[in-house]
């Protein structure tokens, strides 16, 4: 009749390779990376090793699921490597100068995500800045009080403060236990890292307010006229992500045992990269949980296989640069190709 | 029977066609669109395109324009046979488009001026450097073909503070630059009032004169009646209808939709409602007009008649919580009613069908079911957690009730034709089991099958007694299709109020136009409405 669909029901041999291509695509990537430095590299095939890379990139790919959570209602959030340093750096003052034990730094400093995520999602949300331009406004902001709150010093235990004494706190043992403990042979950042991902991928898949989420991202007039209440998932989704980035804060400043000022730096890109490629990476075509996490993996394996072979640190930079890219012409330019047919205009999606 | 304007012995074999088409075809991928379409645009002339949605119009529209290179067979220019590879290419051959969306056309920030000469910034023999002067004398130039006399100090205002009919008139004057041989205009009216549309057909009317060919596409049988010279009927990618005036009206509605349609329905069963489900009482529609008085019955689809400006999208609004009175106050089946926000007004059983599907309904990528469940996310889940088949069972009722062309409740809604996404929109709200369904512009782009099944279900919703449903359009034919009461809404005051069977068609134009010879300043708002 002559209502008939549009779109060809049976996909043409060649889309349905396409389709193949960018379902499957990263995930061979992954394995054959993986297959070539199990072969040629002895010490890449030991248990460590495999838990080592997932401890490595735990605090980038939690704070990729924030990132994650803000493309989910159809915006980003560009103050998570600001405010994981944030965490970095108050966690330590608390301990060192406010002599203070692990749980009451981790308490603080999960405070401190809330109210930045609390800002992100003001400024956004009620004040119509456009998320872009707000999160990196409040990432220097961040940074800014940061420095002022620590005079611009890096923080460590015993050290000198401008009277000449010594700081009476130190990094306590509890908090150290973020990155050094263990239970049986998994890392605690792995055990924090897959729990956080099985815990998104079952609020955005299998609960109504995941995908409320979705449906934000997806259409927010749609989703308000379907009696969403729009803003605040969107402010709930900016929390979120800013007590993600805290998480990985902690998880960063339990590793390097002080809190390092330059911490952070180098968290958002990555966080950034890590959720684009989740995107794409299993052909979902939608922020993802377990896509991020993937994401994150296959850049852990990158940089362990490189290092492991003995290329610079600064090639590292290089091959995540190839990898976003080709995520991001996964996700936009191979993946569905088709004509979305609107009365008088027409757009491929 | 002739028109006047035709030429005396214009015999179409002796006339050379502007542009002719031979065994056009288009395919995107394996689904073939347009089938070896073979037509000829002569001079002078106005060749209505007609068809429903998906029978290959825009397709058609965009081999025409260069939009879409990718077509086979061949396209002709005076005899000359070119292959249209881009817009401009078509354009510098004398093919100009005007698009649906005016919205699209018009470049928010430059100038009325800039905006008219916009196709300048994109040709690279033009002088680099803009001539703010030139370009006023030029752009006056370019809207005088038109008949506009719009003064230097409108010119220079932003485009974006253009009312719609402006805006549509700036892009046909840009259009015209350049004296193009044919002009392809894609549902020009869809936007417009009666009385701007009818400045429009003088405007057509005079070009044709001037020897130009225009294809003409339109859902509207009254405005090609008034204007073609031709109607060509496209269904399934295939032309079914090629005539000349005077029009078979039937014959060209049954080559349209594949089977026997009458044009006019008798009504025979005209309902009326019993109890007041909604009163809008004292509320203004729009910041100058009076406060208004409205009552909705169960038992009765109630059809507000009005044109852009007129109010309607503002009383949707009001009724399913998106905006809130300025004064006065509504109640809801003899209680208050002040919805705060739609979910306020979902709670309370009344649901809105909202006027821009793909903008306000649609959630793209994602399938039937989910697309249908969306207001339903609570009954369609236990403790929070989502429940598949509960929400694949109502949207598998949904596709029953309104013949939902679909490959099931998994498929995505991008593979549905419009009329068939209208349904399932349709179909998600119905499916609330409303107290009071408000639809705004319900056919818009549907084709006449998809109406009627959703006409349909809107009989049965009321039907029960206890529930009431609102159509509002600016098609006085869908309203006397759909409708049992129907309301003339003119600049946010009611002009007529009765039931179809006390009232006919020359009395709901007469409420129209009574309204229009009192209130001349009837005009939309500034900008863009929605």
């Amino acid at each position: 009749m002559t209502s008939a669909p549009l779109s060809p029901t049976t996909a043409s041999f060649a889309e349905r390779g396409a389709a193949f291509v960018v379902r499957w695509g990263f995930i061979a990537v992954t394995v054959a990376l993986i297959a070539y430095f199990v072969i040629t590299e002895p010490n890449f095939r030991t248990l460590d090793n495999v838990f080592g890379m997932l401890k490595f990139i735990a605090p980038t790919a939690i704070a990729g699921l924030g990132v994650m959570l803000a493309i989910t209602v159809g915006g980003i959030d560009l103050s998570v490597g600001a405010s994981a340093g944030f965490a970095v750096s108050i966690a330590a003052w608390t301990m060192v100068i406010g002599n203070q034990v692990g749980g009451v730094a981790i308490g603080v400093v999960l405070l401190g995500g809330l109210l930045i995520g609390g800002l992100n999602a003001f400024l956004i949300v009620v004040a119509r800045i456009p998320d872009l331009l707000a999160t990196l406004a409040t990432s220097f902001v961040i940074v800014g009080l940061k420095l002022l709150i620590v005079d611009g010093k890096s923080i460590s235990s015993q050290m000198s403060l401008a009277d000449g004494s010594t700081a009476p706190g130190k990094f306590t043992a509890d908090y150290l236990w973020l990155d050094r403990g263990s239970l049986g042979p998994v890392p605690i950042p792995v055990i924090i890292f897959v729990a956080i991902t099985a815990l998104l991928w079952f609020i955005l898949e299998h609960t109504r307010w995941g995908r409320a989420l979705y449906a934000v991202g997806a259409n927010a007039e749609a989703a308000r006229l379907a009696g969403i209440r729009v803003q605040l998932y969107r402010t709930v989704a900016y929390m979120g992500c800013g007590l993600l980035a805290s998480i990985a804060g902690l998880l960063l400043g339990a590793r390097i045992g002080q809190g390092d000022v330059s911490a952070g730096n180098s968290l958002l890109l990555d966080a950034v990269a890590v959720a684009l490629v989740g995107v794409s990476v299993l052909g979902i075509g939608r922020p993802n949980a377990w896509g991020t996490a993937l994401g994150a993996i296959l850049i852990a394996v990158m940089v362990t296989g490189f290092t492991m072979v003995g290329l610079p640190y600064y090639a590292q930079d290089f091959g995540k640069g190839i990898v976003l890219l080709i995520a991001l012409l996964f996700s936009f330019t191979f993946s569905r190709r088709r004509t979305v047919v609107t009365a008088g205009s027409t757009t491929s999606s | 029977m002739i028109d006047s304007s035709i030429p005396e012995g214009g015999d179409q074999a002796t006339l050379s066609p502007v542009v002719s088409l031979s065994g056009v075809s288009v395919a995107y991928g394996s689904n073939v669109v347009l089938t070896d379409v073979t037509l000829d645009f002569f001079a002078g002339r106005i060749t209505a395109l007609l068809g429903a949605n998906g029978a290959g119009k825009s397709t058609l529209i965009k081999a025409l324009s260069g939009a879409n290179p990718r077509y086979s067979g061949d396209i002709s220019i005076e005899g000359t046979l070119l292959h249209l590879s881009s817009p401009v290419l078509a354009k510098a051959h004398g093919i100009s488009t005007v698009h649906q969306k005016v919205a699209d056309g018009i470049v928010p920030g430059l100038s009325i001026a800039e905006n008219v000469m916009l196709d300048d910034l994109a040709n690279a023999s033009r002088h680099p450097l803009r001539n703010a002067k030139q370009s006023l004398l030029d752009a006056r130039a370019a809207l005088a073909t038109l008949g506009l006399d719009w003064p230097d100090s409108l010119l220079v205002q932003d485009a974006a503070r253009l009312s719609i009919s402006d805006a549509q008139l700036l892009v046909l004057a840009r259009a015209l630059r350049g004296t193009p041989r044919l002009l392809i205009l894609d549902e020009p009216t869809s936007a417009l009032t009666a009385a701007e549309a009818e400045r429009l057909f003088t405007v057509l009317r005079s070009l044709r004169d001037t020897g130009l060919s225009i294809v003409y596409v339109s859902h509207r049988f009254g405005e090609i009646e008034a204007l073609a010279d031709r109607v060509v009927v496209l269904r399934d990618g295939v032309v079914q209808h090629n005539s000349e005036r005077p029009f078979a009206w039937n014959a060209i509605l049954h080559d349209m939709l594949g089977r026997a349609t009458e044009l006019e329905q008798t009504r025979v069963d005209v309902r009326r409602g019993h109890d007041v489900v909604a009163h809008v009482s004292g509320v203004p529609l729009l910041p100058a007009a009076p406060p208004l008085d409205l009552e909705v019955r169960t038992g009765e689809v109630l059809g507000i008649l009005g044109l852009i400006g007129a109010g309607k999208t503002e009383l949707a609004e009001l009724l399913a919580g998106l905006a809130r009175p300025a004064s006065g106050s509504l109640s809801l089946g003899g209680e208050p009613y002040a919805p705060k926000r739609p979910s306020d007004a979902l709670r309370r059983g009344v649901v809105l069908v909202p006027e821009d599907r793909q903008r306000q309904a649609l959630l793209p990528g994602w399938s039937v079911a989910h697309n249908i469940s969306i207001p339903f996310l609570k009954l369609s889940s236990a403790l929070g957690t989502l429940r598949g088949a509960r929400e694949i069972s109502r949207a598998q009722q949904v596709i029953d009730s309104l013949g939902v062309v679909t490959a099931g409740p998994s498929a995505s809604i991008d593979d549905l034709s419009g009329g068939n996404q209208q349904k399932v929109v349709v179909g998600r709200w119905l499916s609330a089991e409303p107290r009071l369904a408000l639809l705004d512009e319900p056919f818009r782009g549907v084709d006449i099958s998809a109406r009627r099944e959703i006409g349909d279900r809107l009989k049965d919703l009321v039907a029960a007694g206890d529930a009431a449903a609102v159509v509002l359009s600016s098609d006085i034919d869908e309203i006397l299709e759909v409708a049992d009461r129907i309301i003339v809404l003119v600049a946010g005051a009611i002009e007529l109020d009765a039931y179809a069977d006390e009232t006919d068609r020359a009395s709901i134009v007469g409420a129209f136009l009574g309204a229009r010879t009192r209130d001349h300043s009837a005009v939309p708002p500034e900008g863009h409405p929605k």
